[in-house]
């Protein structure tokens, strides 16, 4: 720090820094591309370890028998299922009391902002059922969940039925420390949302429900169980919750452990581990997995039943059972040992879960990068965006600009209030104004909705020339260095936050934003750049986004339809603020979008 | 001498035990001992163990010196004369007594340690000798009751009156406590049995096997003293040294899902004897419920009828100081076999819960529940709550809703917590509406604890105890007010002072509150990364700050110096 001081020494790094920034900045962008890459190569990960001492050593001896009885059990399910037309409450009640469980019921009702296509919904009424199985000689102060939607059609009745049989088995043990609470959720997420929010009395989403007769207290863990057929050949864990919250890494580790020692094949993302981390081949299988995590993190929704305990401050993951051709057959009774000795393990716990990591990626599921490790890759974009503001000519604007005489400060703040109202149309109108798009247009509420946030995210384009009539004028070489200077420190606050809380949103929106924000003037070639600006704007981040997951879990799809996969991800991530209060799409609407338009004003200053 | 050579001494020798009465007609220590097996609703089985000690002796007045101990323990009796203690009721659970299963308990208790001690009102220094005293008793039972300050002590105003004789109201010479947090085991039951002129070598005690008791639902123990009248004129007073043991075996753990009991199958062990030092040894079989469905073997012509909780029912008695119970075999081996349908849920007439409500480390909710399900009466019942110091309460937020509608408390007595100090204390009375559900939520905010006030586990969180309801239910039968020496002892704990109506408390389940806790792994990284940033950062810009920069003069060379010095002796102007 003897640099500071030193003036002579100071004016060599100022002179430095000035001189090579644009190299510096191309450096640090590849570097942090190159970093972030980095980490999927094994030599630079940690391996995963059991950090909660109360479930390292102390290794149970699972002894759950019963996993034929659970799949005849499936098929009683499935008839009632059928013959109720939807979840079987009464026998749900009748077989969960029959299996000495404290039973309850809570109805909810929810009326969707517009109607979800995907799964075909708009007034959502149902009914969980959940039972209490009472610890012996605990005063109900900690409970563990474990939950299975019960589905539409044929899906998810082993779960159901894998849950009743684990309940038959476990009332007959005496070892409970917490209580353990089934849950049978109807309408998947809808039905978690209102369960939590009745278990802690709280109403952050508007939605309608009965209040709950039984409690146990604080909830320590959850599992999401989700089992579609009688025998599989994999599990795959999903940690991924709402907002990109991750449940504590010792979760994952329970798992894998579990999976060791029964010999189940496990993967993550849909990608089973591979040996070779020397080969081009390993290597680009760990990025794919790590990449597919990063994309589904970022997204902000809850990827199973599991997404929304988190919120809770409850460590909670989703089992899926998948059913591939492979030859390796796991049945149902492996898989509820695997899922007693999980549950055990939790009910040894004497403290919550928080040795282990809350943030981290995982390349495979034996291996993990801490936020140690992936930061500096996004920190090397940040401070791009810092090394930008001294950018010459830029850095002494700032003191120009606060010069009363200066016009700096109300060409500055329009643009700044245009681009912000204009990000607050595109957060409200779109679920406001569908009914009167739907009476105007031949359009569904849904299309309406999207076609509508489209719409107003491209007349955002036209912006400029309106903000230019505002202006008295023509705005100065001042006044769009000082424009500048103020959208780059606001993106870094942003991208900052962001990255604080979903790294891999963070790191997306910084990977398409930063190179363009970063070198955008007036004086560039207006049409060459608008074209490069609108390709890496937040929409098209998105629609990329959607191709690279596709193309990642080995579906690629056409553009076309492509397309539509964009539009209906559009819908989801409004549906998914309305109803889970994710927040990414009111933080892409709200300021990544404004700040975007900040920059394209900038291009075309006049 | 000691109390096991003296029951060694007797049982081998019973003709001592009438010399020795016969030898001290003026005392009348007397122990009685009672099981009430009660099959429950939900397949579980209920064994209620009460053992009464009579110690006919008043050591509270003036000159008295008490040396001489029968049947009533040693242990006890200096401690209630040392520390001038009036009453003294102490519990210990582990469980929590499900009420919507089980229906009420013939004494209720809260899980952990409860202790409530009424003393004498010549007392003068009641927080020292509270103090002792917990100490003291955490020596005799084991237990952590020494964890009992200031902190989590109350004085409740209304909630805890003295059950025995007298009438002090002056809650200054009360104070409550609980731990909630207190595992109850083994190392607590043995000391508890010492207590028992028996011992667990004879009698009913015999059942009492820590590897059964501890295979069930539900376990607590207690002791309770209080001054008690001798006769029914109430001509003298005597001790009344109750011990109770409550557990509850489950259907399905330990009862194999069959609706199927035996002494044997519950305590691994047959009656074959009364204590010698019992007057009476009684164990009695609730059969009131579908006396057609219901099975019970060896049958027994005795039965007996009482009112308890509101309820009349019928016991099939088994007198065992009675030769005839035994039968041939010599010994005493109760089955019961009943096909009623369980699972459904009871619908108790005062039932009370309590939760947390919110997320997030900073504030919270609690919301207790309080349900009348009687169809046309409403009661009035007494709230407390005890809220330690580290939940701060907002009391402007509290509120009482029955019915969807302001439920205005006629009584509320409220100390506010003073940080590290005392707790919070809140006791309302609330008018109960018939068949309703009355809420109370008040809203609190968490503190932040200094780092030395965790306790170790920080993130399994901290235990708020159970609340407190006391009510006088109305009763479907006229209680029996009258006060009669051979009442079993199970219906004569709480006095009745009116036929219409029969006290009942119910206490709700504690609650586990996480506060905001610090990464203890934390402090090595932080000491070195404030110990680099305070080096590095603060030193350089002190550096900065202070220094004054001055421009430096390139200093001339060494020609022109010595020409400077030669023109400063001549005098003229100097070179530059």
């Amino acid at each position: 720090m003897g640099l500071l001081s030193d003036p002579s020494r100071r004016k060599v790094l100022t002179g430095l820094l000035t001189r090579l920034n644009t190299p510096i900045c191309i450096v640090c962008y590849l570097a942090g591309i190159v970093w972030f890459m980095g980490l999927a190569f094994e030599p630079f990960t940690l391996r995963t370890y059991m950090s909660e001492n109360a479930m390292g050593s102390t290794m149970v001896e699972e002894r759950f028998s019963s996993g034929e009885r659970a799949l005849s059990l499936a098929k009683e399910f499935d008839a009632h299922k059928r013959k109720a037309g939807g979840m079987p409450v009464e026998w749900l009640v009748k077989a969960m009391q029959s299996r000495g469980l404290e039973v309850f019921t809570q109805s909810f009702s929810r009326k969707l902002p517009f109607p979800d296509e995907n799964k075909e919904r708009y007034m959502v009424r149902g009914t969980n059922v959940y039972g209490i199985l009472r610890a012996p000689r605990a005063p109900r102060t900690e409970a563990l969940v474990i939950t299975a939607p019960c589905s539409p059609g044929n899906t998810n009745n082993q779960a159901v039925a894998l849950l009743l049989a684990l309940a038959q088995y476990f009332r007959n043990q005496i070892y409970w420390a917490k209580d353990i609470i089934f849950l049978v959720n109807e309408h998947d997420l809808i039905g978690t949302q209102a369960w939590l929010e009745g278990y802690h009395h709280t109403n952050i989403t508007g939605m309608e429900y009965s209040p709950l007769q039984g409690r146990a207290g604080s909830i320590q863990a959850a599992l999401s169980l989700e089992l579609s057929s009688d025998v599989i050949t994999s599990l795959d864990l999903v940690l991924e919750g709402l907002n990109g919250q991750l449940p504590n890494l010792d979760l994952a580790n329970l798992f894998y452990a579990f999976c060791q020692k029964l010999g189940v094949l496990c993967t993550i993302q849909g990608k089973l581990q591979r040996n070779d981390w020397d080969t081009a081949e390993g290597y680009t299988h760990a990025a794919q997995t790590m990449m597919l995590m990063v994309l589904k993190q970022a997204c902000g929704r809850s990827w199973g039943d599991h997404g929304l305990f988190l919120r809770y401050h409850i460590e909670a993951a989703s089992v899926r059972g998948i059913n591939s051709f492979r030859h390796y057959k796991t049945d149902a009774t492996t898989i509820g040992r695997l899922l007693e000795g999980m549950v055990r393990k939790l009910n040894n716990l004497l403290e919550r879960l928080h040795q282990s990591y809350f943030f981290y990626l995982l390349p495979s599921l034996s291996r993990f990068v801490s936020i140690g490790y992936y930061m500096p890759a996004f920190g090397l974009l940040a401070v791009i965006l810092l090394l930008r503001v001294s950018f010459p000519g830029l850095c002494h604007c700032f003191s120009v600009s606060l010069q009363p005489s200066s016009p700096g400060v109300l060409t500055v703040l329009t643009p700044v209030v245009i681009s912000h109202l204009t990000g607050v149309a595109l957060y409200l109108l779109p679920v406001h104004l569908q009914e009167m798009a739907v009476e105007h247009f031949p359009v569904s509420e849904t299309e309406a909705v999207v076609l509508t946030a489209i719409a107003i995210y491209t007349a955002g384009l036209a912006l400029p020339h309106n903000t230019q009539r505002l202006l008295s004028g023509e705005g100065t070489e001042q006044g769009w260095k000082v424009l500048k200077l103020t959208a780059l420190l606001y993106l870094a606050v942003l991208l900052g936050c962001t990255a604080l809380i979903n790294f891999s949103l963070g790191f997306i929106l910084a990977v398409t934003l930063v190179p363009i924000t970063a070198s955008i003037t007036p004086h560039m070639p207006k049409a060459l750049y608008a074209l490069v600006m609108v390709l890496l704007s937040p929409a098209f981040t998105i629609l990329y986004c959607v191709f690279i997951y596709q193309e990642l879990i080995e579906a690629p799809v056409s553009v076309s339809e492509g397309w539509m996969l964009f539009l209906s991800v559009i819908s989801q991530g409004i549906l998914d603020h309305a109803l889970y209060g994710s927040l990414v799409y009111p933080l892409l609407a709200l300021f990544i979008y404004p700040c975007w338009l900040m920059f394209w004003n900038i291009l075309f200053w006049n | 001498f000691r109390l096991s050579s003296l029951i060694g001494h007797i049982s081998t020798c019973p003709s001592l035990i009438g010399q020795c009465c016969q030898r001290h007609p003026g005392s009348v220590d007397e122990f009685q001992e009672e099981l009430v097996i009660r099959p429950l609703h939900s397949g579980d089985i209920y064994a209620s163990f009460q053992f009464r000690t009579l110690w006919d002796t008043d050591f509270l007045q003036e000159g008295q010196k008490v040396s001489h101990y029968r049947l009533f323990p040693k242990s006890l009796g200096q401690v209630l004369s040392k520390f001038s203690v009036r009453e003294l009721h102490i519990s210990f659970t582990q469980g929590f007594w499900r009420t919507m299963q089980w229906g009420q308990p013939f004494i209720p208790s809260p899980p952990g340690a409860e202790l409530w001690v009424w003393f004498h009102d010549t007392v003068s220094d009641v927080d020292g000798n509270w103090k002792e005293l917990t100490n003291v008793l955490s020596g005799i039972f084991c237990a952590s009751l020494n964890f009992i300050d200031l902190t989590n002590t109350v004085q409740p105003s209304a909630s805890f009156k003295p059950l025995g004789l007298g009438n002090a109201t002056d809650h200054r010479f009360l104070r409550y406590a609980t731990l909630p947090r207190e595992i109850v085991c083994t190392e607590n039951l043995t000391p508890w049995k010492k207590l028992l002129p028996c011992g667990s070598k004879a009698g009913l005690a015999v059942l009492l096997k820590s590897e059964k008791l501890f295979h069930s639902s539900f376990h607590s123990q207690a002791v309770h003293i209080r001054p008690v009248c001798q006769d029914e004129q109430c001509t003298s007073k005597a001790w009344e040294l109750r011990q109770t043991l409550n557990v509850v075996f489950d259907l399905y753990t330990a009862g194999q899902g069959k609706k199927e009991w035996s002494l044997f199958k519950m305590f691994s062990r047959t009656l074959t004897e009364a204590c010698p030092l019992a007057t009476s040894s009684k164990v009695y079989v609730d059969i009131t419920d579908n006396p057609e469905l219901f099975e019970l073997s060896p049958a027994t012509p005795l039965l007996s009828q009482a009112v308890v909780l509101g309820d009349r029912r019928t016991y099939s008695v088994f007198d065992l100081t009675r030769a005839e119970t035994f039968g041939q075999l010599r010994s005493l081996n109760l089955l019961l076999r009943w096909k009623g349908d369980g699972g459904e849920m009871l619908r108790p007439l005062l039932h009370a819960e309590r939760y947390v409500a919110g997320f997030g480390l900073q504030t919270g909710e609690i919301h207790t529940v309080i349900y009348n399900n009687h169809p046309y009466r409403a009661f009035p019942v007494l709230l407390m709550d005890s809220v330690p110091w580290y939940l701060q309460l907002y009391i402007h937020t509290l509120t009482v809703t029955s019915k969807s509608r302001d439920n205005k408390p006629s009584y509320i007595h409220y100390q506010p917590a003073k940080d590290r100090h005392r707790p919070h204390l809140l006791e309302m009375l609330i008018q109960l509406p018939p068949h309703s559900m009355t809420e109370v939520t008040v809203q609190f905010e968490r503190a932040l604890l200094k780092w030395t006030e965790y306790t170790p586990d920080p993130n399994h969180g901290f235990y708020v105890g159970s609340s407190v309801v006391s009510a006088l239910v109305p009763s479907m039968v006229a209680m029996n007010t009258n006060f009669t020496q051979d009442q079993p002892l199970f219906s004569s704990f709480v006095p009745v002072k009116e036929e219409s109506s029969y006290f009942v408390r119910v206490y709700t389940e504690p609650l586990l509150v996480n506060l905001p806790t610090p990464d203890f792994s934390m402090p090595y990284n932080v000491i070195c990364l404030t110990c680099t940033v305070v080096a590095v950062g603060y030193g350089s810009f002190y550096n900065l700050l202070t220094r004054t920069f001055q421009v430096d003069e390139p200093s001339l060379p060494l020609a022109k110096r010595l020409a400077n010095l030669i023109r400063r002796i001549r005098g003229v102007p100097l070179l530059t």
